[in-house]
């Protein structure tokens, strides 16, 4: 019977498969193709050279996994460790940076995509909003920081205590109950961070254009941010969006012409001179890979009037690629130029073909980037560990003057956030405006404001203050007094004199969006996830410094000595206070009468006190004694007869066992 | 008695100093000073927690505020109110002179009461010799004028801290007390134990007050002099204002909460505040300087310790309170001076406030306690630490220069200064009964 079974099978099997292979695949295929339930990897860099000359470096990486339920458990692309992580905790949106240095709004632009999407305040910022309810949410976060903590080797779960993190209500992001947010302002970002960072790209860093992360250069940067974006529904499936910005400083030795003109020429770089190496072919696992290259509007602006800029090798600079397309910004401000934007395949290059793009510049150019409408910035006031203030101002770039012709009723909106440590206790009635130098009324410039103080040693203090200003000051500042906390010698860090770090405030003027879309057909957008955020945009906003708060130290040699000293002084009033309690009126009286009795020093009384104990007699020149000796001598007397029957009790039941 | 004669110049003087000083209060700077506005008492914390409230939020959001929602509701709205030109607290300021002099009125009528009973009491043992052991001052003025010129109640009333409404509960509890006006001690005593918790100890002179009078030669003496019965009249206990004042305790105290429970109602409401007030006192939350040395203490001793050291401290506080009673059971009054003495050595947020308090307290056993020994060691060392202390603060916390060591040595030292201080009156005042025991004996 089996033998049959075994000679007939292989045919029936034959034809199962050729049946499966006829009809059934390309139909699984269509679905597949059609819903996009495919994991997706791609990989993009944009460069960009900025006023300073310095030269920024965009990476973006994107994997996406279809929602869960199509694939199970199973990932061919997507890290297995974050699809755990977004399905255990619940996540709807998570983000995480890791930065080094601080994103300089006046040069490096602070009103655009790039800026307002990918400047992160410096040390470790996470936020997270939860698909859960309300009182889960503190729980999970906790279990979040430390899975994220082990994930990238980083100090992430100090976010974990509640003086650490916050829960902002609209002031951050959306109008959610359900986010947590944190910082660590003071968290050293290193290696040890990008490398697991890295492990969650398919091809690492071997290959592709991950292969440019040179340690040395990210981190001789100037600015580095290493950003994770997940962003996690159930009819999107998880989308993880990984980007490292650096701003780098191409070396100056290619630079060989210093200064010609007016100006010092840009240095010349290429992917080369700042990573010391090459992009040699695309991960084989992404969809799509490509390098841009972008000029900003005011440059592309300025490059136009020297000659139109058609080609990629023109009067001004000259790539040392040729580009696969160049593309122009579209909606663009007419007399504000647009920018321009070189796209090169990787998929073109290979191992005896690099893919080096770079740039020579041949005549000196200064261009700026476009402004926030205010800058901010945040500053300490006052002098002395016992109280200070905190400000922030605004200063206005006249963007809006610019902008448009502005009529009286103008108004600006600015959201302002800002978590401030328990140790800092802030006096938020001391809230002052001014606008212009001018003092102002509360409630006429705020329109909206959330404030939950902090609590000791519980809870971080956040303010949300939504601020309406005319369009037309010139600057606007807010001041805070605050008294300095005084901490357990177990709650200061190792180093306590170099002070503790207030994080990062943050500004967002909900007026304005910027966005940047690319004459492209949709179907580019599509495959572009970094153009396609692009042309998204978000609100301006615009990170502050973080503060540095000198705080008191106590001794902190000193425990057992100042333990020691209260003890002995509570010992000197309780002993002293008792003893002058139970002195009696007869016992002092006795005494003085003795004194007065007896002239002889205290040497001869304890002389003749012995001689008489020796002799077995009572000094009859002292009746005091003898009184007290005769009190005193039926109790000794008991007092012995009890010891020496205890004894001999003793004795006996020693014995005896 | 000179004194007399120059008495209302001289509280008129005291007063205007203060009404000098007002306009410069902030120039000064004392609200923020260590040594006068704590926690408790600061009046800025009060106007945060007013802020609070006005915007809706609990007062007792944040550890800002700790004190009472009615000293909220009193005075909340003067802290807002501002006149250009002039310090902040105005209103508040002007409040505290009037309530200084209203305290300073009560110790003087406390001191009339005090020897009114010290009269009788010795003309009913031994006429002859009441000139000789009664030949003093006239202790209600002097206490007074203590209090008015003492320049730890100027810069207490001046600081904006609301120490001085607290002293002023604390003292109306004992006038009351000594005049047998039932309601007015229970209020008082109420109202001082709802502010700051310690006065709570107080209950046990003020119930000795009620039942025995006012201070007394112990009561040995008197059957010993007057077996016919007139001395125990004096001393008979009388159960009567005792259970009034139970009434009448029991009545503030609900009053009180619900006072409290209406200010703060739609927020967490009475079982918030409590933690806020009561807990914040008990558990020694905010490790500020001050003068005191628990700060210190709580800021370096080992977390694992905590619980223990506070349950000792505050345990060193009752552990006197019945001794004490027991021996000074026939001097309520000064039962309720020694006891204010050893809160303010030991209460976990002490300030200049409570030793303007008792030192004028002080002032009315100045016949009793004039053989008090180490008296100018004593007047040296409170003038030394109050100079040396805001140098060290200054030379820690601005200047970075001194060490945090140097400061609490300067409370080390006023601590000893004040154990110093209240161990020797308590032997002294036990010294004088006996003294009055031996005069009687002799005759």
């Amino acid at each position: 019977m089996s033998k049959l079974r075994l000679r007939f099978n292989p045919t029936a099997f034959l034809l199962i498969i050729f049946f499966f292979n006829s009809v059934l695949r390309p139909a699984l295929a269509l679905v597949e193709d059609g819903e996009g339930l495919e994991e997706e990897f791609t990989e993009e860099l944009l460069l960009k050279p900025l006023p300073d000359r310095k030269v920024l470096a965009h990476f973006h990486f994107q994997s996406s996994a279809p929602p869960s339920a199509a694939n199970g458990r199973h990932h061919r692309l997507f890290p297995k460790a974050i699809a755990q992580l977004a399905r255990k905790f619940q996540i709807r949106e998570l983000e995480l940076s890791f930065t080094q240095g601080r994103w300089n709004y006046e040069r490096w632009g602070g009103f655009d995509p790039m800026s307002t999407a990918n400047a992160k305040p410096p040390g470790v910022e996470l936020w997270a909003a939860f698909d859960l309810p309300l009182n889960e949410i503190d729980h999970t976060w906790k279990n979040l920081t430390h899975a994220l903590s082990g994930l990238f080797c980083s100090s992430i779960n100090f976010l974990e205590s509640s003086t650490a993190y916050s829960a902002p209500s609209w002031g951050f992001h959306s109008n959610s109950s359900k986010l947590r947010y944190g910082a660590l302002p003071r968290e050293a970002v290193c290696t040890e961070n990008l490398t697991p960072w890295l492990k969650l790209l398919p091809c690492r860093d071997k290959a592709g254009i991950a292969l440019l992360l040179d340690r040395p250069s990210i981190y001789r940067s100037h600015y580095h941010s290493q950003r994770l974006r997940l962003i996690s529904s159930e009819f999107t499936g998880i989308i993880l969006e990984q980007a490292l910005t650096v701003v780098l400083q191409p070396s100056m030795r290619s630079n060989s012409p210093a200064s010609s003109g007016y100006g010092f020429l840009q240095p010349s770089w290429s992917v080369n001179s700042l990573f010391g190496k090459e992009v040699v072919g695309q991960c084989v696992l992404a969809k799509t890979s490509r390098i841009f290259f972008e000029l900003e509007k005011d440059l592309a602006f300025k490059v136009d009037k020297q000659q139109p800029l058609s080609s990629w090798n023109n009067s001004a600079f000259e790539l040392s690629v040729i580009p696969n397309n160049d593309i122009r910004e579209i909606n663009a401000v007419k007399n504000m130029g647009s920018s321009v934007l070189y796209v090169f395949e990787v998929s073109n290059s290979n191992d005896h073909m690099p893919l080096d793009v770079g740039i020579r510049w041949k005549i000196p150019l200064v261009w700026s980037y476009p402004q926030a409408p205010f800058h901010m910035n945040r500053y300490l006031m006052g002098s002395g560990n016992e109280r200070g203030s905190i400000a922030i101002s605004l200063r206005s770039t006249h963007l809006l003057e610019r902008f448009s012709r502005v009529s009286d009723g103008c108004a600006v909106h600015a959201v302002i956030f800002q978590v401030v440590p328990w140790y800092v206790k802030v006096y938020y009635h001391t809230l002052h405006i001014f606008v212009d130098g001018k003092a102002q009324i509360i409630s006429d410039v705020v329109r909206k404001m959330k404030i939950s103080p902090s609590e000791d040693k519980l809870s971080p203090g956040s303010m949300e203050l939504l601020l309406r200003f005319p369009c037309n000051i010139e600057s606007a500042t807010l001041t805070l007094d605050f008294d300095k906390g005084f901490l357990h010698i177990d709650e200061y860090p190792p180093d306590a004199n170099q002070g503790f770090d207030i994080p990062s405030a943050l500004v967002t003027f909900p007026d304005f969006h910027c966005s940047r879309s690319y004459q492209l057909d949709d179907s580019i957008y599509y495959k572009s996830p970094l153009l396609s955020k692009f042309q998204e945009g978000n609100p301006v906003q615009t990170y502050t410094e973080v503060l540095l708060v000198p705080l008191t130290t106590p001794d902190f040699s000193m425990p057992y000595n100042v333990i020691t000293f209260t003890c002995t002084v509570l010992a000197l009033y309780f002993g002293s206070m008792l003893n002058v309690l139970r002195r009696r009126a007869g016992e002092e009286e006795r005494l003085e009468r003795s004194k007065a009795s007896e002239k002889p020093g205290l040497i001869p009384l304890l002389l003749s006190k012995l001689f008489s104990k020796l002799k077995g007699k009572e000094p009859e020149s002292s009746p005091p004694l003898s009184t007290s000796s005769s009190i005193l001598g039926p109790k000794l007397v008991a007092k012995v007869i009890l010891v020496g029957l205890l004894a001999v009790i003793w004795n006996y039941y020693l014995k005896n066992g | 008695m000179a004194g007399m004669r120059w008495y209302w110049p001289l509280v008129g003087a005291a007063l205007a100093l203060r009404l000098l000083l007002v306009p410069f209060a902030d120039n000064l700077n004392l609200g923020s000073r260590p040594e006068v506005a704590t926690p408790l008492t600061s009046l800025r914390r009060l106007e945060e927690g007013y802020w609070l409230k006005q915007s809706s939020l609990s007062p007792y959001t944040g550890s800002m505020y700790h004190g009472s929602p009615l000293l909220l509701i009193i005075l909340g709205p003067l802290t807002v109110k501002r006149i250009e030109s002039q310090p902040a607290h105005l209103y508040c300021s002007l409040i505290f002179v009037l309530v200084d002099f209203f305290t300073a009125m009560l110790i003087r009528a406390i001191g009339e009461k005090l020897m009114l009973t010290n009269c009788n009491n010795l003309k009913l043992l031994k006429p002859s010799k009441l000139v000789e052991s009664f030949g003093g001052v006239d202790a209600g003025d002097i206490a007074s004028l203590i209090y008015l010129w003492n320049p730890f109640t100027v810069v207490t009333c001046l600081g904006s801290c609301t120490s001085p409404i607290d002293n002023l509960m604390v003292v109306l509890a004992i006038y009351g007390a000594c005049s047998r006006i039932v309601p007015l001690a229970a209020f008082g005593w109420v109202m001082a134990t709802h502010f700051s918790l310690y006065p709570g100890i107080l209950v046990i002179p003020v119930l000795l007050l009620l039942g025995y009078g006012p201070d007394a030669p112990p009561p040995k003496l008197f059957p010993q002099k007057h077996s016919n019965g007139d001395g125990s009249l004096v001393h008979v206990f009388s159960w009567g204002p005792i259970l009034q004042f139970a009434l009448w305790v029991v009545i503030w105290s609900c009053y009180v909460l619900l006072l409290s429970s209406i200010s703060l109602k739609g927020f967490d409401g009475l079982y918030d505040m409590l933690k806020k007030t009561l807990g914040f006192i008990l558990t020694v939350e905010d490790l500020s300087p001050n003068i005191g040395v628990l700060w210190y203490f709580f800021a370096e001793v080992f977390e694992f310790f905590r619980g223990f050291f506070l349950i000792v401290f505050h345990v060193n506080i009752l552990f006197m309170v019945c001794p004490l009673a027991i021996r000074l059971m026939h001097r309520p009054c000064f039962l309720a001076f020694v006891y204010i003495t050893i809160s303010a050595i030991l209460k976990s947020y002490p300030s200049v406030g409570d030793a303007a308090l008792y030192l004028s307290l002080l002032g009315l056993f100045a016949n009793e306690l004039a053989e008090m020994k180490f008296s100018f060691f004593l007047f040296c060392g409170y003038i030394g630490v109050s100079l040396l202390s805001p140098v060290m603060h200054n030379l820690w916390i601005w200047r970075g220069t001194g060490n945090a060591n140097f400061y609490f040595a300067t409370g080390l030292a006023y601590a000893c200064l004040q154990t110093v201080l209240v161990v020797e009156s308590v032997s002294t005042m036990l010294n004088h009964d006996r003294m009055l025991k031996k005069e009687l004996k002799k005759t």
